[in-house]
């Protein structure tokens, strides 16, 4: 049966670098899936990705791993020593492609003879270039978006008028639509043209189809031309909305037997055309009037949709299509969740899945909150159940910014709601409820959202049981064939309580939550366990991939009350702040579990992760992380215990009241996490230790936070504990921006303390990661930033292990550390960061739970925390690693990614709130080495000839003042704004003055960015005051919009022009991970 | 909207299962199975191959596109959008009902459609354990009762011949091309007629009993159909007559069947019935592979094939036979529908290849 070619004995796949607005999670899951199906036939695999979060660059999945930049040089060095006989270039998203096509287009690939396994280059080049794909499709008939390719912006005023507004523009060669917008009229069309250029050498002008339904298949075809739909997807959001910004169903909901076979006759005829071996997604526009259809676009590589089809269906769409890439049919391969059935056959589902988009917009000063044809999420989730109503209340549940569901949530202000629906935004949903609520009709909605009148009909469902809900004031009143529907309906307990108590329920572990779930628990009313097992029933499967639903009677699972299961909660959806690094944690914990011979079980939702893969545990919950539902699985699983440590903050929240319900949670105990949580409680903690903290105060009113001010003086850190609008925190350097930002952002009263510290500046910011048993330090890694404090953690570069710090540091932040461990009992990971300025050393925090940098510092250090911690958890007995192990021979740079060039508007600063929505670990053998690594793969390039600096405050001049020496001496052109110029020359360094864009004078600023004359910016704000911080907006956004890669830290600036001032690209190393 | 009445479902097993009603009401019963499909009602509704069943859908939730007109025919006076003339299914019985549906096309909604065919449709009712049950058991006897109403007897459908019940009495004559076919009725859906016609023949649709033999063709073709192949003896006799004729001779589903039959081979009952839209299929001898739609309970035994015949396609699932053909002659047939409607139509070229013949 084996068709396999022999001839592939070493493959190289590459992966997608640091997650990013449009590239995240999901090319972590097909990448570890191709690895499996590539060790499967005990092929050797390198890869190359410096995301070193990921689960794919953990030991047992490639057999060898460099932590470089996904880029044609790279690579190519990579395949000059390693010698591949294959590629695989369709798993680590648009980077992979891109970097791909690049070699393949200059020859590389035929000259070390590297064959390209699955879909061929020339056809993803006909998929990628719009004129190509649209010719391609026009030989078959088939109808695509007509479009005008232009390259300049005349072509494109010239297109558009055309077509007829409204038009829409798109650059070719992008990811996620980058560079892609609406434009109702010219004077648009040219802002968005100059942007979407400066991508591409090519931008589309196409006339727009607002309102159309958008739908997706999935498709698969092997070398033999047998082909295959795994999944079709609908969006909720009609056609003007990405559908990474969509709301998505699975299967499609509204589109008859015809329209769907029409479809998907089409999308294999498509693929047969095109010449795909492997998967591919092909999107639709279909008219709500007629069967008319157009083709939008057809991604010739594995997706965010695809991995949300695997998911959806249960269909392990990477591992199969790698399995293709190498030769064989479908008809060799299995169903890998029956086992038994064939692979060539389409999922029978038995259930919905609603995909809800996070976002998390809120984090950045300036962006729009409206959302469009470039996508803006950071994270999604996926709910499954048996009614649309079911998924939606799930999902809205999920992404986790505080909603319950659909309905029976804090009001939220719409001046305007015919607007609001009109011009959607991230709250679109919820004004979808207020409307509802406010007597629109579904009509009236349809008309102004076009959002298909079934989806609107069965939100109105929603109100109308919560309207029912609420004309009964207590749970012994309700009648139980109601509460029965609402929870088919997917209403939490807590919503029902809300519907019932009103605003005497005001939060989660309000008691009357427990009332509710008492009740319907005492009369039957509990969820059901579902398989996905992809045929519907109709054959028997052992599947392990489960969901809960209150639409059914029987559970599918037998339970054997073993107490054999240790239960881990994943992290939930990506946003800023959380994301791959807690999968991998997950997965890791999971790996541990099952080594010491517990049944491991995962409860997670987000669909773009390794560890919602059901062969990576014994038991998939996919499934909510809210109490009730933890609870709900707990009471069938009846573990051995819960691990929380591993999943961030979500898990670690439940840890007080899964403890109130007798959980055995395994590790360190909630009280001693409330110790840590609670700001109180850990300050005295502290005192009582004599350990050093920044001074703080919750203060309640205007007066109070006077009075400390005068006590700490400026600046100050301010974080409200309700946000009215815009970000978090906030530091504020004097009374002016204070009373501001209290007026504008906080609501400072009893009810709504804010927090108030002392911000030091100019100090170091160190980072203990670390796991313990019993209150004992056994395994940890000290980790300093580039950055001094003030930027936040999540955003840092951060060096591991320390270069700069004293050993007197190091000793003293050991001590503290161990105890802290001992007065919390601490049994399992833990982190804590501390300030040091001088010898002087103060926490700032405490988390008794796996860091964001645990892979990074697992990795470099190549110690497992998490298997340890895990261990720990489980109560072995684990021995402290030899002294030698903390003495590495090797630097770890771990760099942030920022996503800013999608969010329209929003200001590329970094401050205390974190921004970033990726990183990358980077290896080297010096700081330099890594430095420059890294910083290359977070898409920044050694400036050929020309910097822009631009620095604020003295401090920062001086700090600049070093590596404008060394630019200079390197033979670099300095710009300097007046100041810097002024500066530079006083102290010997030669720069050309440039002007602001306030200042008439030439040479402008803007005119230098528009026309590429600079390759490199360094904006660095003096501080980040409203004044200071909109003087040089104009430049760091043109900076952005541009593509011209930007820092605005001096720190950061100056190690990474130490860096590439002291190395060459061609310096640096290609070395794998295990030869350092 | 008024509170739905309570519906019933009793199996013969005993087995109880509580839902709501959004069709007509009065009790009915028949015999029990599922569909994996995750579209297609109004064509599942009108096969003919449902009658006497009560058809359980798993996926969850039905009627969501409401039902197409049934006055938007060809000019041979075929409907558009169904299989035959009225819904042939007894009941119709899923987890989750969308009261209102939207399609452009949709001229009422199922409910509606139902109340007017007088047929009971049933949700509230866990479709995933009730498919589990009938995998197990096999094809269960079931009635639907409604809470308050009166009750009725188990029937077993497969004790009566379905085929003559929906086959059509008189000759029928579509179409107006140069090559005859005759296509025999033991059920037909009206995709397998559009599907010739769309090719350019004549259609002669006859009873299924109906001797053909006596008439002027150029091919025959015999249709799908309910119920038990053993009641269309007659047919086969007239089959194996036509084998003696020697013009192309293509089988679906029943079609299938009664061939294999009048070829020489056996058929049995299967395990698990073939009910979905995911099935697929292997060309004997061929890497070719198909997605097909398929509805049947009985297969051909592999074994029992006679030696101038081969198996024609075989199940990639569990290797049972799709369809057999005849070594020299141009004799074959699908247990699957190339016609789909509902389902994919990857294996349309059956019908090409069925004309190139004649």
């Amino acid at each position: 049966m084996t068709t396999n070619d022999k001839e592939i004995k070493k493959v190289l796949l590459l992966g997608s670098g640091a997650l990013k607005i449009g590239e995240a999670g999901e090319f972590d899951y097909s990448g570890s899936q191709a690895l499996k199906a590539m060790k499967e036939e005990n092929i050797e695999t390198i890869l190359i990705n410096p995301n070193i979060a990921t689960v794919q660059t953990s030991e047992g999945f490639a057999d060898k791993i460099y932590f470089l930049p996904v880029t044609p040089y790279f690579v190519k060095k990579v395949i000059e020593k390693e010698r591949p006989d294959g590629i695989l270039l369709a798993f680590g998203g648009q980077t992979a492609l891109n970097c791909g096509v690049k070699l393949y287009e200059d020859g590389v690939l035929e000259e070390y003879n590297v064959r390209v396994l699955g879909t061929p280059v020339q056809a993803i080049m006909d998929t990628e270039d719009r004129e190509l794909f649209v010719k391609k499709l026009d030989e078959i008939d088939v109808k695509t978006i007509k479009s005008e390719a232009v390259t300049s912006i005349e072509s494109a005023i010239a297109a558009a008028e055309q077509l007829g507004y409204p038009v829409i523009v798109r650059a070719a060669y992008a990811l996620g639509g980058l560079g892609s917008g609406f434009c109702d009229n010219q004077e648009e069309l040219v802002a968005l043209v100059e942007k979407a250029l400066s991508f591409s050498p090519q931008v589309l002008v196409e006339k727009s189809l607002k309102g159309w339904k958008e739908v997706e298949y999935e498709v698969v075809r092997d070398r033999f031309d047998n082909c295959i739909t795994v999944c079709n997807m609908e969006n909720f959001d009609p056609l003007g909305i990405h559908t990474g910004e969509s709301i998505v169903v699975a299967p499609s909901q509204t589109l008859s037997n015809e329209d769907y076979h029409m479809l998907r006759k089409l999308a294999i005829k498509i693929i047969r055309h095109i010449g795909i071996v492997g998967e591919c997604n092909v999107q639709y526009a279909f008219d709500p009037q007629s069967m008319d259809y157009r083709v939008i676009e057809v991604n010739a590589r594995l997706s965010r949709s695809s991995a949300l089809a695997s998911k959806a269906t249960g269909y392990p769409l990477a591992f199969v299509a790698a399995k293709l890439g190498l030769g064989y049919g479908l008809f060799d391969l299995k169903n890998s969740v029956t086992k038994s059935t064939s692979a060539f056959f389409e999922p029978a589902l038995d259930y919905i899945v609603c995909k809800i988009p996070r976002w998390d917009l809120g984090k950045f000063h300036g962006v729009r909150r409206e959302i469009g044809s470039s996508m803006k999420s950071v994270g999604e989730v996926m709910a499954i159940g048996r009614t649309f109503e079911e998924v939606i209340q799930k999902g809205l549940r999920m992404i986790g910014q505080g909603m319950h569901g659909f309905v029976e949530n804090k009001n939220i202000n719409i001046p305007d709601i015919d607007k609001a629906l009109k011009e959607p935004t991230d709250k679109r949903i919820f004004v979808i409820a207020k409307a509802l609520r406010q007597g629109y009709s579904v009509e009236q909605i349809h008309e102004l959202t076009k959002i298909d009148r079934w989806f609107l009909e069965k939100l109105q469902n929603i109100i109308r049981t919560s309207r029912e809900l609420e004309k009964y004031d207590s749970i012994e009143e309700l009648p139980l064939p109601l509460l029965k529907l609402a929870k088919e309906q997917g209403f939490s307990d807590f919503q029902v309580g809300r519907a019932l108590y009103g605003d005497r329920m005001n939060k989660e572990s309000n008691p009357l939550s427990d009332v509710v779930r008492d009740v319907r628990k005492a009369n039957g009313i509990v969820p059901v366990v579902k398989q996905i097992d992809t045929l519907a029933a109709e054959y028997p499967a052992q599947t392990n991939y489960l969901y809960l639903t209150y639409n059914g009677t029987q559970n599918d699972v037998n339970y054997l009350g073993d107490k054999r299961s240790v239960v881990v909660l994943g992290s939930g959806a990506y946003r800023i702040g959380s994301s791959v690094e807690f999968d991998w944690c997950g997965v890791n914990a999971l790996l541990t579990v099952a080594k010491e011979g517990y049944r491991p079980v995962m409860i997670n939702y987000n669909p773009e992760t390794v560890s919602t893969d059901y062969d990576m545990c014994e038991r998939l919950y996919f499934d909510e992380l809210t109490y009730e539902r933890v609870m709900d699985i707990l009471d069938l699983e009846d573990p051995h215990g819960v691990i929380l440590s591993t999943g961030g903050q979500i898990p670690n929240n439940l840890a007080m009241r899964l403890d109130g319900a007798n959980v055995n949670i395994l590790g360190t105990q909630a009280v001693d996490i409330d110790n840590a949580e609670d700001r109180n409680k850990f300050s005295s903690l502290c005192d009582s230790l004599g350990i050093d903290q920044p001074r703080w105060r919750e203060l309640t009113s205007m007066e109070a936070i006077d009075e400390f001010v005068a006590e700490v003086g400026f600046p100050i850190l301010v974080r409200p504990s309700y946000v009215l609008s815009g970000a978090a925190m906030n530091v504020c350097s004097n009374q002016e921006e204070l009373t501001k930002f209290l007026q504008l952002a906080a609501n400072v009263s009893k009810q709504h303390p804010v927090v108030v510290s002392e911000f030091i500046q100019q100090a170091k910011e160190i980072e203990m990661d670390a796991v313990a048993q019993n209150g004992e330090i056994k395994l940890y890694a000290i980790s300093e930033h580039i950055e001094f404090a003030g930027v936040h953690s999540g955003d840092a570069t951060i060096q591991f292990p320390p270069q700069k710090l004293y050993v007197e540091t190091m000793r003293r932040i050991k001590k503290i550390s161990g105890q802290i461990a001992k007065a919390l009992h601490i049994s399992g990971p833990f982190n804590i960061q501390f300030l040091a300025k001088n010898n002087d050393i103060k926490v700032i925090e405490c988390n008794l739970r796996a860091s964001r940098s645990f892979p990074f510092v697992s990795k470099v250090s190549k110690q497992n925390f998490i298997d340890t911690a895990t261990k720990v958890m489980l109560g072995l007995p684990v021995d402290k690693p030899n002294k030698s192990a903390f003495d590495l021979d090797c630097v770890g740079i771990k760099a942030s990614q920022f996503s800013f060039s999608r969010l329209q508007g929003a200001d590329p600063v970094l401050g205390v709130d974190m921004a970033s929505t990726g990183e990358v670990g980077c290896i080297g053998d010096d700081t330099s080495e890594a430095v420059l690594k890294s910083m290359l793969s977070v898409g920044y390039q050694i400036p050929k000839q020309t910097v822009l600096i631009s620095s604020g405050g003295a401090r920062q001049k001086v700090e600049l003042l070093e590596p404008a020496r060394l630019l200079h001496k390197k033979g670099y052109t300095i710009y300097a704004t007046e100041g810097t110029h002024r500066f530079f020359a006083e102290n010997g360094i030669p720069s050309i003055c440039v002007y602001l864009p306030n200042d008439d004078r030439k040479p402008q600023v803007m005119d230098m960015l528009h026309n590429k004359e600079i390759d490199f910016v360094v904006n660095i704000p003096k501080n980040l005051t409203v004044k200071e911080l909109s003087n040089g907006y104009r430049i760091r956004r043109a900076a952005v919009d541009l593509n011209i890669p930007l820092i605005t830290n001096a720190r950061l600036a100056s190690a990474f022009i130490q860096a590439f001032c002291d190395l060459s690209i061609d310096d640096i190393k290609i070395k794998s991970w295990d030869e350092y | 909207m008024q509170e739905p009445r309570k519906a019933i479902l009793t199996l013969e097993d005993g087995s109880v299962f509580e839902g709501l009603s959004f069709g007509y009401e009065s009790p009915c019963a028949g015999e029990v199975v599922f569909n994996t499909a995750m579209t297609g009602y109004p064509e599942s509704l009108t096969d003919p191959s449902y009658e006497g069943q009560i058809l359980v859908t798993t996926y969850p939730i039905l009627g969501n596109y409401g039902v197409p007109s049934e006055d938007v025919k060809s000019e041979e006076n075929v409907s558009d959008y169904f299989e035959s003339s009225h819904i042939h299914c007894e009941a119709i019985i899923c987890q989750d009902y969308s009261w209102v549906p939207s399609h452009w096309q949709a001229t009422r909604s199922l409910s509606e459609w139902l109340k007017e065919e007088k047929i009971p449709g049933v949700y509230g009712i866990d479709t995933r354990a009730l498919t589990k049950l009938l995998r197990e058991k096999g094809s269960l006897l079931g009635k639907i009762t409604f809470e308050g109403g009166e009750d009725i007897e188990f029937h077993d459908p497969n004790q009566e011949n379905l085929i003559a019940k929906v086959s059509t009495k008189e000759i029928v004559e579509y179409g107006t091309g140069d090559k005859t076919v005759v296509l025999v009725d033991c059920g037909t859906k009206y995709n397998i007629i559009r599907c010739l016609l769309r090719l350019g023949v004549k259609v002669v649709l006859v009873p299924w009993d109906y001797d053909f033999t006596q008439m002027e063709y150029d091919g025959l073709f015999i249709s799908n159909g309910p119920g038990s192949p053993e009641f269309a003896e007659i047919t086969v006799e007239h089959i194996r007559k036509a084998m003696e004729i020697g013009k192309p001779i293509c089988g679906i589903c029943m079609g299938n069947q009664l061939l294999c039959k009048a070829a020489g081979a056996k058929v049995y009952k299967l395990k698990y019935g073939h009910r979905s839209h995911n099935q697929p299929v292997r060309l004997v001898g061929t890497e070719k592979c198909y997605i097909t739609s398929q509805n049947h309970g009985f297969a051909v035994d592999n074994s029992t094939i006679p030696s101038e015949w081969e198996p024609h396609f075989i199940n990639m699932n569990d290797g049972t036979n799709e369809g057999i053909r005849h070594k020299t002659k141009p004799f074959f047939s699908a247990q699957f529908h190339p016609e789909a409607s509902s389902g994919p139509k990857d294996t349309e070229f059956i019908f090409e290849e069925f004309v190139n013949l004649l």
